[in-house]
């Protein structure tokens, strides 16, 4: 068993190197610059960028389960930034491909009392609504403002995921008015202690306005919004972390929904960049899932930390027009 | 992760929303495969050939609906909403099936827990279920236009 701790922590730590070649490889090589990626588009064969994007994709599912996000906030800023496909169609694609992964871990999520239905109701039908506005606003503004926009967003959810403590089970001394009129509060069963865990939520309409700004994001950029779901949910309103992370995931599948809908009834849709992403994603999840039931590579978080930090400096360099190493 | 599943009456709705969207999402994600595969394999013909593809999707897209439409569709207008269902005989847009399929599951799940939500008088989840059932399909429905 520590041998193959320590094969996986050697596994996990190869990785790293393996997710930088596979993001800049293609940069390098293939889309870097504008004209070298159309006459690369010409050069090579046209299975090979599907491929190119499912391998990408399988190794950005590993790491966003490693380093606990979602996919599609790894999956925007990397592919916009270093691929050569239009933002309008990486965002419709992004949607997309979170929205998979959240209709895919849904059902097990809502069968086993982590994801609550109650509490992702209200912020659902508000994330939801604002996504669609966040979706047409993105859709009718010029490219660079949203790519300058995505690359200041990008870093920005950096700082949050360098600055933001999450609590396991926050303390919530009694529910607020709203809550407990919904209703919204449930148990889970602790695996770890084998305790049966009550929670409720407080805070709740300063929650749910906070739902309107996750939305219009979620829509505008095309980011799945685990990063900032969880913080609202956690942080803000008290849910236990695991009922968070767990409510978050589902919520995806709703509020990426909508916004999906306004993409692809725009066209944004290319089934050549979309299927390959979302089985890619999907498979590298799967791995990602086993690998982290045996290590704790607490460092892939620093991996995709840098990995946002150079996709968001080269998403506000493209967007400002300027000048950027890659 | 292993946490016991506890269904107890307030949570059918859940339960129930779970099973909906369990059958939908693999039907839609199987689809997709499916679809895909036939796009891949070259059994039934795309609009736009494989080997081109890679000239448009660097188009922002009322470019590269444009283009597309100039090139191989010559179609009236250039295919926006639900417009792809006219062309689902060409393979590229045969996918659109299994998108269509994971888009709209949610609507359904949200259909299904409607009739349990009145049984119980939850109005106020009832009121919420019928309003995200308003606010997905009205954006399913390809009314909300988008110009740049």
């Amino acid at each position: 068993m520590i041998r193959t701790g320590s094969l996986l922590h050697s596994t996990t730590g190869a990785l790293g190197f393996v997710v930088l070649l596979s993001f800049l490889v293609p940069v390098a090589a293939l889309a870097g610059d504008p004209t070298l990626a159309a006459s690369s588009s010409d050069a090579v064969s046209w299975w090979v960028w599907p491929l190119v994007l499912l391998v990408v994709t399988f190794v950005m599912g590993i790491v966003a389960v490693l380093g606990g996000v979602g996919g599609g906030v790894l999956f925007v800023p990397i592919i916009s930034g270093f691929f050569p496909f239009h933002l309008d169609f990486v965002r419709g694609c992004g949607l997309l491909v979170a929205l998979s992964g959240a209709l895919a871990a849904g059902p097990g999520l809502l069968r086993t009392n982590l994801a609550s239905l109650r509490l992702a109701i209200p912020a659902a039908l508000i994330a939801s609504t604002c996504a669609i506005a966040g979706a047409m606003v993105g859709l009718a503004l010029p490219t660079h403002i949203i790519q300058t926009a995505l690359g200041a967003t990008i870093l920005g959810i950096v700082a949050l995921m360098l600055m933001a403590k999450k609590s396991v089970l926050p303390e919530v001394g009694q529910a607020d008015r709203l809550s407990s009129a919904l209703r919204i509060c449930g148990v889970y069963t602790e695996e770890s202690t084998g305790d049966e865990i009550n929670w409720k939520v407080h805070r709740t309409p300063q929650g749910m306005l906070l739902f309107i700004a996750v939305g219009v994001m979620a829509g505008m950029f095309g980011l799945g919004a685990g990063w900032a779901n969880v913080p609202v949910l956690n942080l803000l309103m008290g849910a236990p972390l695991k009922i968070s992370v767990a409510t978050s995931k589902f919520l995806l599948s709703i509020t990426d929904t909508s916004a999906a809908w306004i993409y692809m009834n725009q066209g944004c849709v290319i089934a050549m960049m979309v299927v390959p992403s979302v089985v890619g994603i999907m498979l590298g999840s799967f791995i990602g899932v086993r690998i982290l039931r045996v290590a704790k590579p607490a460092f892939v978080r620093w991996i995709v930390i840098v990995l946002l930090l150079f996709a968001g400096a080269k998403a506000l360099t493209k967007g400002l027009g300027l000048p950027f190493i890659v | 992760m292993n946490t016991e599943a506890m269904a107890p009456e307030s949570q059918s709705e859940q339960m129930l929303y779970a099973k909906v969207l369990g059958i939908g999402m693999s039907i839609g994600l199987l689809t997709l495969f499916i679809t895909f595969g036939l796009y891949l394999s070259g059994l039934l013909a795309p609009a736009v050939p494989h080997e081109q593809v890679s000239n448009y999707w660097e188009l922002g897209v009322h470019e590269y609906l444009e283009a597309v439409n100039h090139d191989h569709l010559h179609l009236e207008h250039p295919p926006t909403g639900w417009a792809w269902l006219t062309l689902v005989g060409k393979s590229d847009f045969l996918n659109f099936i299994g998108i269509a399929i994971l888009g709209g599951i949610t609507i359904i799940c949200y259909l299904a827990i409607v009739p349990t939500l009145i049984r119980k008088k939850d109005h106020a989840y009832v009121t919420m279920a019928l309003l995200e059932i308003l606010v997905l399909t009205l954006a399913a429905s390809g009314i909300l236009a988008v110009g740049h």
